[in-house]
């Protein structure tokens, strides 16, 4: 395929995913941090998320699971998981994360569990949709951002978001 | 004239994540290192509670700027802000504080108590500027 239609492809996913609001403005910001000295930049930090959420995800279950609920532990565990979420622009997580927060104030173990499934279900989104962008684990099939690059192209970014 | 002034800029970078340890080493490029908390920095600075030996003190001064992370388990931003304001040899490194959350009344305890700049998390590519701005402002003046 031309790198021209490989660029618009990927310019229109990720523009699908910024409306959609699983992304924003901070996913740019790592792509220009992206260069020829470090041309997995991106892949690399959303590697690091995904690795870092599961064991916060899996700390959560295990904490929510306890008969004394821990709910500082559980505040620093979702703080984290918000961090990071916004450091690479997941939005829709971020934003889970900070409603989380505010449950875990009014210590409703209840409504953590509740929110804790939600906050996953809205990880498993991102991650899905992000592979696809960027790396496919299927290993025949090859990402937008793959196909690009092997074309010769550059990857394209949204002027709106930069 | 200062002989750390003339070498590349070295900042050392303290925060509790890892994905935003990572961006900020990418941002700051060839010139950062990372501590995770405050005790680690306090370390890596010489200034640890076991009164590190001197091979720590060149280590210390190459470092031009800490940037560290205000919210952090066992000992915040501020407190490691202020353990390097009362250090003879790092009292006059820059400081730059760093959070998600926009509090004036925590910005305010901070620049008063020293800090160079506070930043709001998630940092941005124009961040990177800004902090590369201070550096030199600080090597100019450390040569002068």
């Amino acid at each position: 395929m031309e790198v021209d239609q490989l660029q618009r492809n990927f310019l229109e996913y990720t523009n699908l995913l910024f409306r959609e609001g699983f992304l924003d403005g901070q996913f740019s910001q790592l792509q220009l941090l992206q260069d020829e000295s470090n041309p997995d930049f991106v892949f690399e930090v959303v590697s690091l998320f995904f690795e870092d959420s599961e064991r916060l995800l899996n700390d959560l279950t295990i904490a929510l699971d306890q008969q004394n609920v821990d709910f500082k532990k559980i505040d620093a565990h979702v703080h984290q998981l918000k961090g990071s979420s916004s450091s690479i622009g997941a939005q829709r997580v971020k934003n889970t994360c900070i409603a989380f927060r505010d449950v875990c104030l009014e210590q409703n173990a209840e409504g953590c569990l509740r929110c804790l499934q939600q906050v996953k279900q809205e990880y498993l989104l991102v991650k899905t949709k992000l592979e696809a962008l960027l790396r496919v684990r299927v290993p025949h099939l090859f990402s937008l951002e793959q196909q690009i690059v092997a074309a010769g192209g550059a990857i394209p970014m949204l002027n709106d978001f930069c | 004239m200062d002989v750390a002034a003339m070498d590349e800029p070295h900042v050392l970078a303290v925060d509790d994540n890892l994905i935003d340890r990572k961006i900020v080493e990418k941002l700051l490029k060839n010139s950062s290192c990372k501590a995770e908390n405050g005790q680690r920095a306090l370390e890596y600075l010489g200034l640890g509670d076991d009164k590190q030996n001197s091979s720590n003190d060149n280590q210390a001064r190459k470092v031009n700027m800490i940037i560290t992370d205000y919210c952090m388990p066992g000992m915040t931003g501020y407190e490691l802000l202020k353990k390097i304001k009362e250090s003879s040899v790092m009292k006059d490194v820059p400081v730059v504080i760093m959070s998600s959350e926009n509090v004036p009344t925590r910005i305010n305890k901070c620049l008063e108590e020293g800090a160079e700049m506070f930043m709001l998390k998630p940092l941005k590519y124009s961040d990177v500027k800004k902090l590369r701005c201070e550096l030199l402002c600080n090597a100019v003046v450390k040569a002068s």
